[in-house]
């Protein structure tokens, strides 16, 4: 296990700069994950981490050593492919103890460590299989078997469940999470699935084009989003975001949310905004998660700022476990999160509730949170 | 019941997209160019297995009367190429000599040079890979004066080497040259067809075995070699029915007796004494096109499915 210092990172292709900047740590076993859209450079900074890339100019360290110019296999890292990467010529035995062979391992000490892993991952029974004969979540079993197996300072998954059903995605989520806490291992996760790195990470990172958006533990980036990016990207259904105005009642800062056809909702100005920066007259962006826009049924007991207005529902998603509800405020949808078992119905004039405790501000100039 | 009526009443998988009329007409045809394809051979096999007198006396679609493999034994061993008469055995073992090693070595250098043009990209690898497929473009007539100065180079060098060390290292040996020469000119196409089939070879492989810690020829003869099978064998065939059958080269570059089993048997049925054997001289045709026929037969599905691949893919 080692820790990760990635500073001043810079990947070009030409005159295209793919990572403009990066600056992330990482501790001894913590769990980081590369989030963002697909093109934002997660994938190639991975492959800078792991040698696959070269980089432009800035450093990478692992533990105390300076890897920029090492060999991928001198890097002591390990490495899980989104497509697995298995050697389709050789069986799951081989393909596991291959990277041992290349160190000129000897063949008991590697079926050894073969046998130890299997054990592990509960793959004993497919070690003389072929890939090709193998389910799409043994094939993620063997290629985790494979990195295991090296006992790595530190692991690179690259999207390694995206292609995966439904269900073995999170089976699979959470057996990399027993796999983190069991062993303590330092990881490094690329993804573009939020709930992936939500759930999986001690620390994200929040990246488009090649820039660092944020870099936070999961409870940071979905509570205070540091910009527009971040807040829309991270969370599911996500975050509302509304174009407001801002104005003082009470001598109390407030947001002016306008309607069609109804009175404007009169919002005072969250917690969390620094109210210095808030002029009358000001535009804002308003933003408010689903699970925070209730009715007075599903609100939140302890919720100490809450804002009631009423609303014509346009249309109701019963989810399972919660039904969403999209109703119209300011020029946008807003979607609620009510419990599953609510009466509204379509077209039908309701109240809402607004829990205006975890509600942010934004700058719709700069898209930083205010 | 008429031909038309039994053609639709045939079961068949899926509905008749066709009307009968069609299909007569494309079974017709098909059968046609059967036929016309196939008639010569016939004839060669049948005119092979005939005594001279019944070939030159009556038709030459006649069964053979008297069944005889002697034109055969005669082609083999006896039948005279040029002034010697020993068959056409030495021609074929010169041939099969060049074609094994040429073969061998301009697909391994193909598969090595896709190799490194798809999964070791430098700059400028487009523009070499362009130069080598130039080599598939070029009329080999064009290069025939300019490579005999440099096989004599090399056999002065190949002399030279005799007289010092008592060795020459094959250097000047006519089927030492003619490999070198049909390795040359077939790299062009081998490395084209193991370009192709290495680009759509998944990188993620050899980036695998890059952090596995395999060096450059380990990821070759472990990840790539053993997952090249179809293009494998589209290459062997390809190049070994062209360098079979090359006529020019042979007959340019070796002379004699050293001369490969084409320009032996142009020698034989080009021969202008005595009377022309037609049926030796079938026999030494059908032994001369029996190896690449041969190779088809062993390895044809896989060409089949290797060209579909490469089509697809590449």
């Amino acid at each position: 296990m080692a820790t990760l210092e990635i500073s001043g990172l810079r990947k070009r292709f030409g005159a295209l700069e793919i990572l403009k900047g990066i600056d992330i740590s990482l501790e001894k076993g913590g769990f980081l994950v590369l989030v963002g859209p697909s093109g934002c450079g997660k994938s190639t900074l991975l492959n800078t981490i792991a040698g696959l890339e070269s980089i432009t100019s800035g450093e990478v360290r692992i533990g105390d050593r300076v890897v920029n110019d090492l060999h991928p296999s001198q890097r002591d890292i390990a490495m899980v492919f989104q497509s697995y990467a298995l050697y389709p010529n050789m069986s799951v035995g081989e393909n596991i103890a291959f990277g041992m062979e290349m160190r000129k391992v000897p063949k008991p000490e590697r079926d050894k460590a073969v046998a130890a892993v299997a054990k592990t991952l509960q793959i004993e029974h497919l070690l003389k299989r072929r890939p090709s004969q193998l389910s799409g979540g043994q094939r993620q079993r063997v290629a985790m078997g494979r990195a295991l197996v090296r006992q790595p300072s530190i692991f690179l998954f690259d999207e390694p469940l995206s292609n995966l059903d439904a269900k073995l995605r999170v089976d699979m989520r959470i057996e990399i999470k027993r796999l983190h806490q069991t062993t303590g291992a330092t990881i490094v996760y690329v993804t573009h699935d939020q709930i992936e790195a939500m759930t999986l990470a001690t620390k994200i990172a929040v990246l488009k084009d090649g820039e660092l958006q944020q870099v936070g533990t999961p409870a940071e980036i979905y509570n205070r989003p540091s910009n527009l990016f971040v807040a829309d990207f991270m969370g599911s259904p996500a975050m509302n975001l509304l174009e407001g105005e801002i104005e003082r009642a009470d001598g109390k800062p407030c947001v002016r949310l306008d309607r069609r056809d109804q009175a404007p909702i009169l919002v005072p100005a969250p917690s969390s905004a620094d109210a210095s920066a808030l002029r009358e007259g000001a535009k804002v962006v308003f933003g408010i998660r689903p699970e925070a826009v209730n009715d007075n049924d599903s609100l939140d007991r302890n919720a100490k700022s809450v804002v009631h207005f009423d609303a014509p529902v346009e249309i109701v998603e019963p989810a399972g476990a919660d039904t969403y509800v999209v109703i119209h405020v300011a020029g946008r949808e807003m979607t609620a999160r009510m419990r599953a078992d609510t009466q509204v119905r379509v077209g039908q004039n309701h109240p809402f509730a607004l829990n205006l405790d975890k509600a942010l501000l934004f700058d719709p100039q700069t898209t930083r949170r205010i | 019941m008429s031909a038309a009526d039994a053609l639709t009443a045939a079961p068949s998988r899926e509905p008749a997209r066709h009307s009968a009329t069609t299909r007569v007409v494309i079974y017709g045809l098909l059968f046609l160019f059967a036929v016309v394809y196939l008639a010569p051979l016939v004839i060669m096999v049948l005119t092979s297995l005939k005594p001279l007198d019944e070939v030159t006396g009556g038709n030459m679609f006649y069964w053979p009367e008297h069944l005889t493999f002697a034109p055969w034994a005669k082609a083999w061993g006896t039948a005279c190429v040029g002034l010697t008469c020993a068959g056409i055995k030495g021609y074929f073992w010169n041939s099969i000599k060049m074609v094994v090693p040429a073969v061998l070595i301009s697909t391994m250098l193909g598969a090595l040079n896709g190799y490194v043009l798809t999964k070791w990209r430098f700059p400028g690898d487009k523009l070499v890979f362009g130069m080598m497929l130039f080599a598939c473009f070029i009329p080999f007539q064009s290069v025939l004066i300019p490579m005999a100065t440099i096989l004599g180079h090399i056999g002065a060098l190949g002399q030279s080497l005799q007289d010092a060390t008592g060795f020459n290292f094959g250097l000047g040996n006519p089927i030492v040259n003619l490999v070198l020469v049909h390795t040359v000119y077939g790299l062009g196409f081998t490395t084209l067809f193991f370009r192709n089939y290495y680009e759509a070879f998944p990188s993620e492989l050899v980036k695998a075995a890059m952090i596995d810690g395999a060096g450059f020829f380990q990821i070759f003869r472990r990840i790539l070699l053993p997952n090249s099978t179809p293009i494998f064998i589209v290459t062997v065939i390809y190049q070994f029915t062209n360098i079979w059958n090359d006529f020019l080269f042979g007959a340019t570059y070796a002379a004699g007796e050293s001369s490969p089993m084409t320009v032996a048997l142009y020698n034989i049925v080009n021969t202008s004494t005595g009377v022309i054997e037609y049926n030796v001289n079938m026999a030494a045709a059908i032994i001369a096109a029996a190896p690449t026929l041969f190779v088809y037969i062993v390895a044809g599905r896989y060409f089949v499915r290797g060209l579909m691949a490469g089509a697809v893919k590449g």
